[in-house]
């Protein structure tokens, strides 16, 4: 078992459009969020519930001496107000599986307890009768505290953490094939030192987490969740000392994942803790501003790699060390960005030996975690920043250089003898170097050229580049979904996934449809609900599709066989004779003949129904699928723009995304995600930075300080899906659409950028931002 | 962000909002809310009272009077931008409107408002300081007039006392033949500048005749380049006499923030000069 | 007095509402809380993101920079008015038609702009569509779907008008 090759008898979605999968059609989401009638955290509401403000530190670092919460108790309205103290029973946040041991004195505390160690970091809770309120007693909040050095750079000297403990929790340690004799070996040797700065998802909705306690029932609902619902029931329930039976999450629509929603975080558990004492219902809804310094960050990172080459510019071995700035404390993904960035760092390209050293450290910041592409929008600029540097030293074309590395599609599957998120690396489709030519071609890459040197010549200054990368998604180990048909012939699929507004109800109905014939805008899609199934992975790393998805495909056909079977005894026809469209069972030869409806076949297989006693009754199926390997889509980044002399100012003109996923099963939606992908990937490149003044104080608070691109600052962006690596991994061949439009972004622009100075390796962080450009003008001249 | 409480006026007529500032302690005046509702949001300001002069009378409109336009201080930066007045005859008040925030913020934001938050990146405040323009202030003791020149006094600081209010702005108006433009560099679309430059100027014969330049975004109010403005009259509209007068940039005060270092203000200043000079030029022959 | 309330009424959509609310209640927490019409979102509360914008008097404003006092005696239009007896009007059947939203967060915003735009600017320029959607924030879409379903309803109604 390779664990690559495709489990014998396993029914395969066939290529090409088909009746509703391969189709652009409309979303079945779509209805009630274009009459305002969705319900994002904070539609939800309680009767009698409270309102609860955080109080959070406002020092970086510093002792913790006192909280006097006097005053805001005694304010009109408060209910109560809550410091360590009063929740000193419940544990820190926890971490996810990860293979690094020893992170657990770094978690954080839901209320600082002695130590305050960022902006924004929770120190006390009001719990009032409505929010106006409630923000008019955290004011009265005092808090109490000695400021202590800060620390706000990961690459200076760890310090310490606690007795006992540095700022430098792990380092993350990946290698194999024979580094030092390469570098001995090596025609050249390319050194650089490249950063990129700190970013993250910023969703359009904060978060929000509503909680509601059932003495009734003795059930405890959370809801405003997204994303990993069953394992944040799992962790609550534990926290707080109830069976995970007892306490329910509720998904409804979020306004926005990528990454930074639907962790848990230390609001979650206080709204259900003081649900739970206080008796009443609990609602919180994030602000922006606290959004900014409350929500995970991402993204920064500082490298030194350094890469032996042959004479011909192929790679023989890169050697790496990074510094990964984690924020205050290692919250619920543990040092998973860190040992993706190790993991992915060699994309597409052959490499004999590799060695990487991630030194993951707590800075005196917000926590961070992931963010759409993590590990690899920063590597994949460190990545390719580098083959840019080989191609200049060795003076070959930025295109060539990467066609002799690109590991070549007859290598497929191509094992790496490297681990990523406990998995190991095969990648397991791809023709590299057929969709770099076929993106050349789209863009019109050497005509372009031309183009660009002619406008040189009137003296504007523009430029191309080029960056390509290797995604990952899919990752298991499992996913379950029940399909059912009522005896009105109505379709429900229950998944353990979670949507955050990406398509995940319209692009598993369409996979029920195809398999079972019905109409997809029919079918109900139950997500992000633990009451409504026993477990689920949720929405993350792009694994909805792929693992979902394949569930979904294999739940539906089980439920066809079902409904088949039983209309063949009704209809005195073979199964096999018989199929279904439009939610009728009819001869598979022709519409004309006997036919039973699906909701005929239900009711015949009702629990009253004769026919099925002694059998579990139900037109139903739950099917899982597993898999122990990730799939791993694949692309290209070009980008053209042109630089204002004056202002140093970066404006992209013409920017194409070509990425295969193996299988769209919406184009119209896989195209959204490249699309908006992009756009975040934008803000990394030339926008977006949180910034900190040298006491640790946050200067992006607001969306006036914190640049998300608008519609004035998007190009025209061209997007090229290819379907031509199907991943053998799952029944439908596809692969995670979710990253690969903000992957390369970074790198593609950085290079148009050295492109359009004329200055190789000009650009060595992000975000590329315009007195930086002016400078780097003056260099130039 | 929900703002603190705070006692709400509603008052019909100036006279009655000079009665409110009189009396009342640590009151503030609400006009468009454009800037001064984020700041009540974020829990920034805190008045004990807030004015709205949205119901007030006689705080809008737009007119020519003796030489100048008289713009009421209440009057929408949309109804401006949109004046067909104020395309005519001020074209570079209608150029920098476009500027301000997004048409959305402008349907609400007036002018008076903008002047009185005073933030020196302010586009109206820049071109209030081209244009000679001068302010319609009443109090106690009735109505006093103020030079924009002598308005901001610090950072967000308007020379105004806590019971005065600004009611109208008055734009001397510029020969009809002259040429003028407001340009800026903003990070993104709709924000507010980094630096921004306002250029006017009337040409007779082949020879400026007179020349207005402004730099918004350095400090706590506007700069006008006095000096450059003296080079630049008498000469001919010319790449050398821009550069000239651009190349006066390189001396002049900067502030330095998280958006942008002093070098980096003072760098912008003087491709913005030139820019909006070489525009207002080419529109000038026109 | 500064706890004073204000009794009055919002029309929103054409109906009337009596609300009871502080004088800093800002017109988007009356809408939603007090109003019920929670399809205003609010994304940043301080007149950034453009989430919740909603009409009044016809023009786009951003409910977070109002009190609601300040909107009695206006009418206020929100998303909830827009579908025609439960029909989405055809600037939400283009927006679905294009995919021009995905988690449909900055969409009442959105929609509200685009149905000012349409109503007092139905030919606007490309250039001029581009201006008056930057004032609005989406995270997911990457806008071009935005602006081509606004355009699509555009040509759609003009078509329409034409007949």
């Amino acid at each position: 078992m390779d664990g690559i090759t495709p489990a014998a008898g396993r029914r395969i979605l066939p290529a090409g459009p088909g009746k509703v999968v391969g189709r652009g059609v409309a979303r079945i989401e779509d209805g009630p969020l274009l009459r305002g009638e969705g319900r994002f955290a904070a539609d939800v509401n309680f009767s009698r519930q409270l309102h609860m403000r955080v109080v959070r530190a406002e020092l970086a670092h510093a002792r913790l001496l006192r909280v006097d919460a006097s005053a805001a108790r005694a304010m009109p309205g408060v209910v109560a107000v809550w410091t360590a103290e009063d929740v000193a029973e419940i544990p820190p946040i926890p971490f996810r599986a990860t293979k690094v041991r020893g992170l657990e004195p770094y978690c954080q505390p839901v209320l600082a307890r002695d130590r305050l160690r960022y902006v924004g970091e929770p120190v006390a809770v009001v719990f009032a009768e409505d929010a106006y309120r409630a923000e008019d007693a955290a004011e009265m909040v005092v808090v109490e505290a000695e400021e202590l050095p800060v620390l706000l750079d990961a690459t200076a000297p760890p310090a310490e953490f606690a007795s006992g403990l540095d700022t430098e929790p792990t380092v993350v340690r990946k290698e194999y094939g024979e580094v030092g004799a390469a570098f001995r070996a090596a025609h050249a040797v390319i050194e650089l030192e490249l950063s990129v700065g700190r970013h993250s998802g910023v969703p359009l909705e904060t978060r929000g987490a509503i909680a509601r306690y059932d003495a009734s029932s003795d059930v405890l609902e959370l809801h405003g969740t997204a994303k990993k619902q069953h394992w944040n029931r799992d962790e609550i329930a534990r926290l707080l000392g109830r069976p995970p039976n007892g306490v329910h999450l509720f998904e409804g629509h979020v306004g926005g994942g990528f990454g930074v929603r639907g962790e848990l975080y230390p609001e979650d558990l206080l709204v259900c803790a003081a649900a739970l004492r206080l008796r009443r219902s609990i609602k919180w809804i994030e602000d922006r501003r606290e959004h900014f310094v409350a929500t995970n960050h991402s993204r920064e990172q500082h490298h030194r790699i350094r890469a032996a080459v042959d004479a011909e510019g192929r790679l023989l071995a890169i050697d790496d060390v990074f510094f990964h700035d984690q924020g205050a404390y290692v919250r619920t993904h543990g040092a998973r960005v860190a040992d993706l960035a190790a993991g992915m760092l060699p994309g597409p390209y052959r490499l004999p030996a590799y060695r990487v050293a991630g030194h993951f450290r707590l800075t005196n910041k917000t926590p961070a975690a992931t963010y759409r592409a993590p590990g690899r929008f920063e590597t994949t600029f460190v990545r390719e920043r580098l083959m840019d540097a080989v191609a200049n030293r060795l003076g070959l074309d930025p295109v060539e250089v990467r066609r002799r590395n690109l590991v070549a599609a007859a290598e497929m599957p191509f094992a790496r003898p490297l681990d990523t998120l406990g998995t190991d690396i095969i990648l397991d489709s791809g023709d590299y170097e057929g969709l770099l030519d076929k993106a050349l071609a789209r863009f019109g890459w050497d005509a372009m050229q031309e183009e660009l040197a002619a406008r040189r010549a009137t003296g504007e200054c523009v430029g191309a580049g080029l960056a390509f990368f290797v995604e990952k998604s899919g990752l298991g180990p499992s996913d379950g979904v029940r399909v059912s048909i009522d005896a009105t012939g109505a379709v429900e699929l229950v998944s353990g996934a979670a949507s955050v507004g990406q398509g995940v109800e319209t692009v598993l109905a369409q996979i029920c449809a195809e398999a079972l014939g019905v109409d997809y805008a029919r079918i109900r899609v139950v997500r992000g609900r633990t009451d409504r199934i026993e477990f689920g992975n949720g929405a993350h790393a792009s694994r909805v599709t792929v693992m979902s998805g394949s569930a979904t495909w294999e739940a539906a056909l089980a439920v066809r066989e079902m409904a088949l079977e039983t209309a063949g005894t009704l209809l005195q026809l073979s199964p096999s004779e018989l199929t279904i469209a439009e939610g009728v069972v009819c001869r598979a030869d022709g519409p004309a003949g006997p036919s039973v409806t699906l909701a005929e076949v239900a009711r015949r297989m009702g629990p009253n129904a004769p026919e099925m006693r002694g059998r579990t009754p139900g037109l139903t199926a739950e099917r899982w699928f597993w898999s122990d390997h990730m799939v791993y889509p694949y692309g290209v980044h070009l980008a053209q723009l042109r630089i204002d002399r004056g202002t140093g100012a970066v404006t992209v003109e013409r920017y194409l995304v070509a990425n295969d996923i193996g299988r769209a099963i919406n184009p119209v939606l896989v195209e959204g995600q490249i699309r908006g992908g992009f756009a975040q990937g934008l803000g990394g490149a030339l926008f977006e930075e949180f910034r900190y003044d040298p006491q640790g104080q946050p200067l992006s608070t607001t969306f006036a300080d914190y640049l998300i691109p608008t519609i004035a600052e998007m190009p025209v962006v061209d997007v090229l899906i290819a379907e031509d690596a199907p991943s053998p991994l799952n029944p439908l061949g596809v692969k995670g659409a979710g990253e690969g439009g903000t992957n390369a972004v970074g790198a593609a622009v950085a290079a148009a950028v050295d492109d359009a100075l004329r200055r190789p390796g000009a650009v060595t962080s992000l975000p590329i931002l315009p007195a930086q450009v002016r400078r780097m003008l003056d260099g130039a001249a | 962000m929900k703002p603190a409480p705070f006692a709400y006026h509603d008052p019909r007529s100036i006279e009655e909002v000079l009665e409110l500032l009189a009396s009342l302690d640590n009151a503030r005046l609400l006009a468009g809310g454009q800037s001064l509702m984020p700041m009540l949001n974020m829990r920034v300001a805190f008045p004990d009272h807030l004015i709205d002069l949205n119901r007030v009378e006689g705080l809008t409109g737009i007119a020519e009077e003796g030489g100048s336009i008289r713009i009421g201080a209440m009057t929408r930066q949309r109804d401006i931008e949109e004046s067909a007045l104020v395309r005519a005859r001020l074209p570079l008040l209608a150029e920098a409107l476009s500027h301000v925030g997004h048409r959305q913020t402008r349907n609400r934001g007036t002018i008076g408002g903008s002047l009185c938050n005073l933030d020196p990146s302010a586009e109206l405040v820049a071109v209030a300081t081209a244009l000679d323009a001068v302010l319609e202030v009443q109090g106690p003791a009735g109505m006093r007039e103020l030079s924009i020149h002598d308005f901001p006094t610090g950072f967000m600081t308007p020379a105004l006392a806590p019971e005065e209010m600004l009611t109208a702005i008055r734009l001397p108006l510029p020969p009809a033949r002259h040429g003028a433009a407001f340009t800026e560099f903003a990070r993104r679309h709709g924000d507010y500048a980094i630096v921004s430059a306002a250029a006017l100027l009337v040409i007779e014969g082949s020879r400026i005749a007179r020349a207005s330049l402004t730099l918004g975004g350095l400090g706590a109010g506007p700069l006008r380049l006095r000096n450059a403005e003296a080079m630049l009259v008498g000469e001919a509209p010319s790449e050398a006499a821009f550069g000239a007068a651009a190349a006066e940039c390189a001396g002049i005060e900067a502030m330095s923030d998280p958006q942008a270092p002093a070098w980096y203000r003072r760098r912008l200043s003087a491709v913005l000069t030139r820019r909006a000079l070489e525009t207002a030029a080419a529109r000038a022959a026109v | 007095m500064s706890d004073a309330m204000h009794d009055f009424t919002l029309t929103v959509n054409g109906q009337a509402y009596a609300i009871r609310v502080e004088a800093r209640r800002t017109l988007a927490d009356a809408l939603r809380e007090d109003c019920g019409l929670t399809g205003t979102h609010l994304g940043c509360e301080h007149g950034v993101c453009g989430a919740c914008t909603v009409l009044m008097d016809g023009q786009p404003v951003r409910a977070c920079l109002l009190f609601a006092v300040q909107a009695e005696g206006r009418a206020i239009r929100t998303v909830e008015g827009l579908a025609e007896g439960g029909a989405l009007n055809p600037l939400q059947r283009a927006f679905a038609e294009n995919h021009a939203l995905q988690c449909g967060y900055c969409t009442p915003g959105f929609l509200m702009l685009g149905t000012a735009i349409l109503e007092t600017d139905p030919s606007i320029s490309d250039e001029a569509l581009v201006e008056a959607l930057s004032s609005n924030l989406c995270r997911c879409t990457g806008y071009a779907n935005i602006a081509r379903a606004i355009r699509a309803a555009a040509d759609a109604m003009s078509t329409e008008g034409a007949t």
